[in-house]
């Protein structure tokens, strides 16, 4: 059962020195299962996860074929059918919750505001729901943190409660761009197996943007290799290691290993025709 | 034509001076895209313009006086704008003012903002006693209104455009050490002031060639959008009488002088009135836009 | 032969009546030509161990010594020499308003150093960029670029030690890669001495003979890289480290 199919999207920015593409031509589609976009800095990973929400503003601009969620076409939506999309069906996670959760408001306050604004929950109730989503994303002490605001928290439970925000109204679908990056090794760990659970356990649809392959390989159902604003290669996770497309051998090939050999890194061969 | 483009949009500039005008290109470019900003620059480049050519453009002299021609209305044969209580045509004794505001506002740029970016860095890269001190200076200054303190300055030294300038120069700085003092203080842990330290560089290197040119985008700003008032206190002083003296035409006093005729010969006061929106909107405009063009926040990674 | 010594230091922060000891009592040495590495998660202190060293955190205990003698406070011109750093991000730490030639040659005009425009050519040519990116900026420049440029930048003076402040955690894979090339020819061309500070075991294993693993300002345990390679920690932290480690999640070794 289809969740998001996209066709052709294409992504490009006018600025002053001409127009710039930074995604060109990426077609896809996702069930309910997990889909992992890796790619470099400039891929166009970024821009492709917020194409789909069409969070996109001037000089920048889509075009797609097609792009239709859950049979509701998203390139001829109003912005106000896309409002209503935004967080209830579709929700996104972002990588650093230091930028992406309000500063001044509490954590209670902005777990509920969706609630009580769009869906027209009373305080009590939004409240509850609230401290359900904190346990969810197995935050022990949820009325503490209700309480706080974002600065007063660690990484990790920032990106927690950034979660639990997110998977409050119960999306079809999550983009999770990479959610981890920002957070250490060990933390990095905790969160992904709580986003596995809940992913899981909603039977929700996920794309997992990341510049770690071996993460996203590990976590993911499927993986798309992007370069410089096009699909490389697409293949299963467990096929990983007998990916074919140059790029993504190397880059495999390129990381350190423990224990790996202590000459020069196979450095990745940007000549062959595909890094155009 | 395509050849000098080409070399200033050339990726790898050869020389220092290829680099900086390539990068003022860029940002020429950027300001381009901006309908006010562009607006407010014609306006403030036709100041120059006609401050510049003044005498080639005036129609009239603009102190000779002529009482049969007094108090005449705009669209009089002859006299654009009409004539004021002296006969004298309005059109030239703007366009020669022009130049006394030019005058004004070019002195006030180059005193203030220097002064205040100094201050401004020096309290912000040193903290401490040194910080303490230059902002309980600048909080002095800041506490007093800019019109008042301007007047109280000029009533000591005198009236005269100089002293007005240096009156209005002396309430402006503030602002700038303030807006100085808060971008040293972020750029002050940056990655490149640790690295310049390690290699040995000493204080005055570091502030004057690596904090100061991180600050001037946020003044250059700041600078253009004080402009609006430093003409309007400048016309203030002049309305009081206590800046420019007639029987300069500088614009504040041409408004000073028609106050008496407002009812009945609106012109006189009117358009020196409107010379001053105009060229306030305009600096104000010529701002805002600068403002994308220079924040570094918006370069390109 | 030791080059530095680092003895039972600490250092704590003071800010707003609240201390934070960044570091507590932790000691290590490092030898000439030797590639230590410092690893921990945030907060750990390996970074601030390295600022410490460049006379930039607030020192509360211990000595730090380097050829046997104690570092002055200020440390002077003869530092600069001797000691220099890469740091993270490679965004930050070049000015954004100085063209490349300006952040190479400024170095030299500092110490007095003549024949600027040949040794800011080859200091180019030595971290592999072509000498047309002289008169760049850092924004025309991408990360990678940008960082070699720093790592050229702090060879101007000709040290001995380099402190690499996490150099590739902000690059790409594969730019890391060449990234990590580069900084192993260099310190095999030039005999230096790195301390290199990271959260990533896989390049600390790849580029460091003796590694130190840090946890919220203290010393953990010390290994070689045979103990790393060989998961033969015996701290449970450093364990954990390891099996957290993302190249452990794939598994295996790719063929």
């Amino acid at each position: 059962m289809t969740l998001l199919d996209v066709q052709n999207l294409r992504v490009t920015f006018d600025t002053e020195t001409g127009p710039v593409e930074a995604v060109r031509g990426v077609s896809f589609s996702l069930g309910r299962e997990r889909l992992g976009i890796v790619g470099e800095s400039g891929s166009g990973k970024t821009m492709t996860g917020r194409a789909v929400l069409r969070l996109i503003r001037p000089p920048g601009r889509i075009e797609a074929e097609q792009m239709i969620f859950d049979g509701q076409d998203l390139m001829g939506a109003s912005e106000k059918e896309m409002r209503a999309l935004r967080g209830k069906r579709i929700g996104m996670v972002m990588q650093d919750p230091k930028y992406s959760l309000n500063p001044v408001m509490t954590v209670g306050d902005q777990l509920t505001e969706g609630l009580r604004r769009r869906d027209g929950l009373g305080r009590r109730d939004a409240e509850a729901k609230a401290l359900a989503a904190l346990d969810a994303v197995q935050i022990r002490d949820p009325q503490r943190v209700m309480e706080a605001y974002p600065h007063e928290l660690s990484g990790g439970m920032g990106q927690r409660v950034m979660i639990a925000m997110m998977l409050i109204p119960e999306p079809d679908l999550l983009i999770a761009d990479e959610p981890t990056s920002a957070l250490d090794v060990t933390v990095q760990a905790e969160v992904l197996s709580i986003l596995d659970t809940l992913v899981r356990d909603r039977g929700m649809g996920l794309i997992f943007i990341s510049h770690d392959l071996r993460l996203v390989a590990r976590f993911c159902d499927r993986v798309l290799v992007m370069y410089k604003g096009r699909v490389v290669e697409e293949l299963k996770a467990q096929n990983l290691l007998d990916a074919q497309h140059p790029y993504t051998r190397g880059l495999l090939n390129c990381l350190p290993r423990i224990g790996g050999p202590r000459g020069p890194l196979p450095a990745l061969d940007r000549s062959g025709a595909w890094a155009e | 034509m395509t050849t000098l483009r080409a070399w200033l949009q050339d990726p790898s500039p050869t020389s220092r001076r290829q680099a900086r005008l390539g990068q003022a290109w860029l940002a020429w470019l950027r300001i381009q895209r901006n309908r006010l900003a562009m607006a407010g620059l014609i306006i403030v480049v036709l100041l120059l313009l006609i401050a510049a050519f003044a005498p080639w453009i005036a129609p009239h002299d603009p102190f000779v006086q002529n009482l049969g021609n007094r108090l005449k209305p705009p669209g009089t044969p002859g006299y654009l704008l009409g004539t004021d209580d002296f006969g004298r045509d309005i059109l030239t004794r703007i366009i020669y003012g022009s130049r006394i505001t030019l005058y004004i506002i070019a002195l006030v740029a180059v005193t203030a903002p220097v002064l205040g970016l100094l201050i401004g860095t020096v309290a912000g890269y040193f903290g401490g006693w040194i910080d303490a001190v230059l902002m309980r200076l600048t909080d002095i200054f800041l506490a007093f209104p800019r019109l008042i303190l301007a007047l109280a300055l000029v009533a000591v030294l005198g009236p005269g455009i100089e002293n007005a300038v240096l009156a209005i120069a002396l309430t402006a700085w503030p602002p700038y050490a303030r807006v100085a003092r808060a971008e040293t203080l972020t750029i002050r842990n940056s990655d490149y002031i640790a690295a310049i330290r390690l290699q040995g560089a000493t204080a005055p290197r570091i502030i004057l060639g690596h904090v100061v040119p991180m600050c001037l985008p946020s003044v250059v700003i700041r600078v253009t959008l004080d402009m609006a008032g430093v003409i309007l206190i400048a016309a203030g002083l002049g309305f009081l009488g206590l800046g420019v003296q007639p029987p300069q035409p500088e614009w504040g006093l041409m408004i000073s002088s028609g106050r008496k005729f407002l009812f009945e010969q609106w012109w006189v006061a009117t358009m020196p009135g409107l010379a001053i929106f105009i060229v306030s909107l305009g600096f104000n405009l010529l701002g805002d836009g600068l403002r994308d063009v220079l924040d570094p926040k918006s370069a390109p990674k | 032969m030791t080059l530095i010594e680092i003895d039972a230091l600490s250092v704590t922060f003071r800010a707003q009546g609240r201390e934070v000891r960044a570091v507590q009592d932790v000691s290590l040495t490092v030898n000439q030509g030797e590639s230590f590495g410092l690893v921990g998660e945030s907060g750990s202190g390996k970074s601030t161990i390295l600022r410490a060293i460049c006379g930039m955190a607030p020192v509360t205990a211990g000595t730090i010594r380097i050829d046997g003698k104690p570092l002055p406070t200020p440390r002077g011109p003869g530092f600069a020499t001797r000691v220099q750093m890469v740091f993270q991000d490679p965004y930050a730490s070049l000015h954004p308003r100085h063209t490349i030639d300006r952040t190479l040659s400024e170095p030299l005009a500092i110490h007095g150093l003549g024949d600027s425009d040949a040794r800011v050519v080859k200091a180019l040519t030595d971290v592999g960029l072509p000498a047309n990116f002289r008169f760049r900026y850092p924004h025309q420049l991408s990360g990678g670029q940008r960082q070699r440029v720093a790592i050229a930048r702090a060879l101007m003076l000709e040290p001995t030690i380099l402190l690499l402040d996490e150099p590739t955690s902000a690059l790409d894979a594969s730019v890391q890669a060449e990234v990590l090339n580069l900084l192993s020819r260099l310190r095999d061309e030039r005999g230096l001495t790195f301390l290199m500070v990271s959260h990533d075991l896989a390049v600390i294993d790849h580029m460091c003979d003796r590694v130190l693993v840090m946890q919220n300002g203290r010393a953990v345990e010390q290994m070689s890289r045979e103990t790393l390679a060989q998961a033969r920690m015996t701290t449970p932290y450093a364990r954990s480290l390891f099996e957290a480690s993302a190249d452990r999640m794939l598994g295996g070794t790719p063929g």
